[in-house]
């Protein structure tokens, strides 16, 4: 019995950080609407930081004043990244800014490594709480009696300061109906930014107080910030309250999972996320999400077809490309292949946020499987290439036809998760079950036969799927599905009440996107010749997103020039340089803040303007916050 | 060490690439491959390893009168960039052959690609079995001792333990699960006697220590064998030595003597477990020695287990291209089976019958010292003498 | 003259919030080319039954019959499907195309061919969707971007949307909400015109009463979730209980509907 009690005692002690943590994403987000991936980074900063000065000063004072010390010193970091950067970019779309803290998270896993080296930092004990408390035999390490004591102290110090201060009640109304805090005349530039701060201080406590515990290393934030997401989403967007139970339920599960289901604890939390959302889809205690608004000065020009000249230009473009092998070596082409592949990928996601408005935060489930299909059909049932290709995307259409069901079911930030908690579950399964898909070492030898094997065959072939691929997409668009499936998203009223059922114009399009991400993966496996988990990995899903970003969310094919850009840069960086991750993340923010609609998008908008007279974007460079909602 | 070149002349190169493959004559370039930026704790004294070597082989003349040149690249620590920068060195760089990597699905994704490419590749660090074994190939050596080798040295010592009750704690990926079957089964072969009382298996990178901590010790275990490493085993240490867990009980631990894990825990360093490392302070060869002071000279630094592994590396690398005098992928694996080589830690040879190199790592008892860790009652244990009969090996190896 | 047939029958409708009724036993009936008004005061309900006929909110009990088919409680998409057609309070259009394109979509629907993937929608009848819009005065509008129109057009907009599918019922929330004077005459005579010619039914919801008796045939009066009075707009002008409910202010109405009429 002891031991029950004890185990459900640490794993309290886990939900304090994560507590933390988590209550600062969930601020932030109430208030700004921002998902700030770079939560993760402040918490991994705030306890760099506070390795640092607990190193430095001697002392129970030293210590718990370096604590608190590093989150304030963070938070003044995050203020400033509020001030000079998420502050230019309130008014671009809500995923604009998500891609911007990416591009953060990226910068700040160099610049650690950068400051305080490669090695992993050890830090101090808490003076007063070094040893353990016996009970019944088990010990209870002090450390952990402070942190679940802590847990609720801060929730109720965050209840008093959003109950009984002034800012409080606005943070709170501005959580429930932003329009309305603006209409009061409050000054909104002041509370995003407190808020901002204040959810940042949270993020670098909860680092901080983990140096006792924890290594300090340059992988952290990645470790945290899925969790914390998973937490936020389960106890709902914007409560505090949700966000400590649902803390305490992940950290629970993991503590008693891990004896009921030693192999599977990973995957457990998602699939506990999973049910949530399914059941409650707002999370435990969320409320619906208001209804998205258009922001101000969006009004997207009308999709079109390509008018005939365009069409050649579109064509000699091809055709150029289609030149390459001709001039080209073989490394050239086989990164050509890539960037071919990641094309189809990016059009894939592209199809899905574009026209059917999902935003999928797990599109690399279906890439993935599409490379895992190759892998099965082509070692274990040994079926001739192009069978393969043929059939493997199907593996991507089995995820997306499962998935998309419950998917589709939610929709914005809910939708975002749930996809991510798929995609998560597909991933966990390939890294774990070793013996069937030979766990992180792969699966090798699918290297493709004859006809396709020299690198300039293989460009061909990926380059000629690609652009069938596009040109099928940019049909669907323009067909009267891919109207109706838009007319879902434009206005979900409206297209209900004239006879679309919007649930499953948006599953087929999950399917048709997962297909199309199936026949990259594909393709993918033949030109890597081996298929690996990372296929299906968080990172590959946040490429995709950044591509579709870059290339412009509101065109019907920048994800095309996104792909390009990104994986040409992508590649290039990395063989270049060991710090790849801080130039791509500070050309990412750059792009954010030069092109608010991505590069197609910015380059439409401008042509536009040339052409009219009176331009209907000119609310862009207006005071961002204003026009922010 | 890197061209600075700028976007537009990199993008050029790019795309040219291909087509102006200018080695010069004089230069011998080896393509090495790591996960620089995933992992610099790692690679960082593995590069200056074999920066050093790469000093020294010009120094004495490069390899056969011509200069020894090593094109190195991140991997990201994906295997998917890792085949790109392969690509890149083999069809771009005109390198000789590739060498490196540390993490297991990164070498074997490079193997498959040089067995695909027809491309000599020495594997410095990875440590799977497979990648000599079961998806071995022709093409294919590697340097460091695998799983199976330290697995062996363990046993042999951890077999002498009296406990019967044993406890395991492994991340739950490939590597883990394989280095605790190799173990498991190599020990109940010793010690038929012995039960496995508990087995945790948190995810990798991600262990929540605590309650790992708390079940292993509800099952009991007289010991403990641990498999985790890095931050993982950071956290484990420091919620063991709160709770007790390694109070009285035997532990043995998979590589936590080389420096890159045990010095990180400083005075949290658990003492008494039997572990695989590099005790480089406590080694009194000549040719340790030398290579000591060579190392400490050019860095002013202690070298880490990654830096020996670099160094020999190249050391190796340079020994099999100066005795093929060719860069011809047969004649290099010609060269290079059976090929013996002096390292800092003795002779070396890489076996003819599956391509893994015979070093050895050292058994010894973590201890804290000064509020350090460090390694004590160490010995070295040569490779050979912990590999497989050469029947099993055929049977394990796929035919070239 | 042959009376037309029932085309809605609503019978005891009844919804309540957490112990608040919002609407309380509601019947009435509407005839095939008849025009109603549904008003009362703010919070008397009218949204709310509104929402239920068109399938957006469930009744707690209570019967809505469409031509004496029973659709309590089916989807607004089903309804739809039925034959009716409706507008909202705050226009709900399709921002991102062309004001043509949103009569398209309304057609494409019509026509069963939403998971049509290789069909050019701009094709889909675009001659139906031309005459759609001539017919709501938006023929000149039809390659405009629907995002750049001013509120007005929009809510003409919405009513070509409504006509897409040849609705034999039309809900309009509030029609006028949000235009100027001028236009709210103009396109209330649109509408009735068009449901005339076309022996459609409207149901509306207004606050505007230039509107309502100008228009309606007959006009039924909500006040706290009850029906409180039914009948011709003289009669529902002279109901004391209705007079009482709007403090005076039907007197007010009264007159300016006058001055409005000689004006």
């Amino acid at each position: 019995m002891a031991f029950y009690v004890v185990q459900f005692l640490t794993g309290l002690a886990s939900a304090a950080s994560l507590f933390l943590v988590a209550s600062g994403l969930s601020i932030i987000f109430g208030v700004t609407r921002i998902v700030n991936f770079a939560h993760g980074a402040f918490y991994m900063i705030g306890a760099y930081i506070a390795f640092t000065l607990t190193d430095r000063f001697s002392g129970a004072f030293g210590f718990w004043g370096g604590i608190v010390m590093a989150a304030l010193a963070v938070a003044l970091i995050g203020l400033l990244v509020e001030m000079v950067l998420l502050r230019r970019i309130y008014h671009v779309p809500e995923l604009f800014q998500l891609l911007a803290t990416f591009g953060l998270t990226l910068m700040v896993q160099d610049l650690v490594v950068l400051i305080w080296g490669p090695d992993d930092l050890v830090g101090r004990r808490a003076p007063g709480f070094k040893g353990a408390v016996d009970f019944f035999g088990q010990a209870i390490p002090s450390y952990d009696l402070f942190l679940i004591v802590l847990g609720p102290v801060v929730l109720g110090v965050l209840w008093l300061l959003f109950q009984r201060t002034r800012w409080g009640v606005l943070v709170r109304a501005a959580t429930q109906d932003r329009d309305m805090v603006a209409a009061l005349g409050v000054n909104q530039k002041w509370l995003f930014t407190s808020v901002f701060a204040v959810g940042v201080f949270l993020a670098a406590l909860g680092g901080a107080l983990q140096i006792p515990r924890d290594a300090v290393h340059h992988a952290m934030d990645l470790r945290i910030i899925v969790e914390v997401f998973v937490v936020v989403v389960i106890g709902g967007l914007g409560s505090i309250v949700g966000a400590f139970v649902a803390a305490v339920l992940v950290s629970e599960l993991n503590a008693f999972g891990i004896l009921i289901f030693p192999k599977i604890s990973i995957i457990l939390v998602f699939l506990v996320m999973a049910v949530v959302l399914i059941v409650r889809p707002w999370g435990l205690f969320g409320k619906p999400e208001a209804a998205a608004r258009r922001t101000p000065g969006l009004t997207v020009n009308p999709w079109r077809p390509l008018t005939q000249n365009e069409r050649l230009a579109a064509l000699a473009g091809l055709i150029v490309a289609a030149t390459l092998p001709l001039f080209a070596g073989n490394y050239a082409l086989t990164v050509a292949s890539e960037i071919a592949i990641f094309v189809i990928f990016a059009v894939s996601l592209h199809f899905l946020m574009a026209v059917g408005g999902l935003a999928s935060f797990g599109h690399a489930a279906y890439f993935g499987l599409g490379t895992y299909g190759i892998a099965f059909l082509a070692k274990m049932a040994g079926l001739p290439m192009i069978v393969c290709l043929l059939l493997g995307p199907l593996m991507g259409l089995a995820g997306a036809a499962v998935f998309g069901f419950f998917a589709v079911q939610l929709s914005g930030v809910y939708f975002a998760m749930l996809t991510l908690a798929f995609a998560q579950i597909v991933w966990s399964i390939a890294f774990q079950w070793v013996s069937v898909t030979g766990g992180d070492n792969g699966i090798l030898g699918l290297w493709p036969e004859k006809w396709a094997a020299s690198p300039s065959h293989f460009y061909w072939l990926a380059l000629g799927v690609a652009a069938l691929v596009t040109i099928a997409l940019r049909i669907a668009v323009f067909s009267p599905f891919g109207y109706a499936l838009r007319a879902t998203r434009d206005s979900l009223l409206r297209s209900e009440a004239i006879g679309i059922n919007a649930k499953r114009m948006q599953w087929t399009a999950f399917v048709i996107a997962g297909t199309t991400a199936g026949v990259g993966g594909a393709l993918f496996a033949y030109l890597k010749g081996s298929v690996f988990p990372d296929n299906l990995g968080i990172s590959l899903s946040v490429d995709a997103l950044v591509m579709v970003l870059l290339g412009g969310v509101e065109t019907v094919s920048g994800a095309v020039i996104g792909a390009i850009v990104y994986k040409a840069l992508n590649i290039w960086l990395v063989s270049q340089t060991d710090l790849s991750k801080l130039v791509l993340g500070g050309f990412i923010v750059l792009i954010v803040v030069v092109f608010p609609k991505g590069i197609v998008g910015t380059l439409e908008m401008l042509l536009q303007r040339k052409r009219s007279v009176s331009p209907p974007g000119s609310t862009l460079l207006a005071k961002p916050i204003e026009s922010a909602e | 060490m890197r061209s600075r070149n700028t976007f537009v002349g990199a993008a050029f190169a790019l795309l040219v690439g291909g087509m102006a493959q200018s080695v010069m004559a004089q230069e011998i370039k080896i393509g090495e491959i790591n996960s620089y930026s995933l992992l610099p704790a790692f690679t960082e004294p593995y590069r200056k390893g074999w920066q050093l070597a790469v000093e020294e082989i010009n120094a004495a003349g490069g390899i056969n009168g011509k200069k020894l040149v090593v094109v190195s690249k991140d991997d990201s620590g994906k295997p998917a960039d890792a085949q790109t920068a392969a690509n890149e060195l083999v069809s771009s760089e005109g390198v000789a052959m590739l060498a490196g990597t540390f993490l297991s699905n990164i070498g074997l994704a490079v193997s498959d690609f040089a067995n695909q490419k027809k491309v000599f590749f020495l594997a410095a660090e990875p440590l799977t079995d497979a990648i000599t074994w079961s998806k071995g190939n022709k093409y294919t050596f590697r340097l460091r001792p695998s799983n199976y080798m330290q697995a062996a040295m363990l046993v042999e010592a951890a077999s002498k333990l009296p406990a019967k009750r044993w406890a395991t704690i492994a991340p739950n990926y490939e590597y883990g699960q394989s280095a605790v079957a190799v173990f498991k089964k190599l020990m109940s072969e010793k010690r038929p006697d012995i039960q496995w009382v508990d087995e945790q298996w948190p995810p990798q990178g991600k262990i929540d220590a605590g309650p790992v901590v708390q079940a292993v010790a509800a099952a009991n275990p007289e010991a403990i064998l641990n498999v985790t490493f890095g931050a993982d085993l950071v956290k484990l240490v420091r919620e063991g030595n709160t709770r007790g867990l390694f109070k009285d009980r035997s532990v043995v631990s998979f590589l936590t003597g080389e420096p890159e894990y045990l010095d990180p825990l400083k005075e949290e360093t658990p003492e008494g477990w039997i572990v695989t490392g590099y005790p480089w302070y406590s080694i009194k060869t000549p040719e340790h020695d030398a290579f000591l002071k060579a190392y400490q000279a050019k860095y002013n630094d202690y070298p880490r287990l990654g830096s020996i592994v670099g160094y020999q590396t190249i050391k190796s690398a340079a020994a099999i291209l100066a005795k093929a005098n060719s860069t011809d992928p047969e004649k290099l694996i010609a060269a290079a089976e059976g090929l013996s080589v002096p390292s800092p830690l003795g002779e070396i040879t890489f076996r003819k019958i599956d391509h893994q190199s015979t070093l050895g790592a050292f058994v010894g008892k973590t201890a804290l010292k000064d509020g350090k860790g460090v390694m004590v009652d160490s010995a070295y244990k040569k490779g050979a003498d912990y590999l497989p009969s050469d029947a099993e090996v055929e049977k394990m190896r796929p035919k070239d | 003259m042959s009376v037309a047939p029932t085309l809605l029958a609503v019978e005891g409708l009844t919804k309540s919030y957490g112990g608040i009724h919002a609407v309380r036993g509601v019947s009435f009936q509407l005839r095939a080319g008849e025009i109603l008004a549904l008003i009362g005061p703010n919070g008397a309900g009218k949204s709310t039954c509104f929402d239920m006929l068109n399938g957006q909110n469930r009744p707690d009990s209570g019967h809505v019959r469409l031509l004496g088919e029973e659709i309590t409680g089916r989807k607004p998409r089903e309804i739809w499907r039925l034959g009716v057609g409706r507008t909202f309070q705050i226009t709900a259009t399709f921002a991102t195309m062309t004001v043509r394109e949103n009569v398209q979509v309304a057609l494409i629907s019509h026509e069963q061919r939403l998971f049509n993937l290789v069909g050019s929608a701009a094709k889909v009848a675009r001659d139906e969707a031309g005459r759609l819009l001539e017919l709501v005065g938006m023929g000149g509008y039809a390659d405009r971007p629907c995002g750049e129109l001013a509120y007005g057009d929009l809510k003409r907009l919405e009513l070509a949307v409504a006509l897409a599918n040849q609705p034999k019922l039309l809900l309009m929330d509030e029609p006028t909400a949000g235009m100027a004077p001028r236009e709210r005459v103009d396109l209330m005579r649109l509408t009735a015109t068009i449901a005339r010619e076309k022996s459609i039914g409207v149901l509306f919801t207004e606050h505007d009463m230039d509107v309502v008796f100008e228009h309606a045939d007959r006009i039924i009066v909500l006040n706290r979730g009850t029906l409180i009075a039914e009948g011709s707009p003289e009669e529902v002008r002279g109901n004391p209980q209705v007079q009482a409910v709007y403090l005076g202010e039907g007197l007010v109405y009264d007159a300016r509907h006058r001055e409005g009429a000689s004006a």
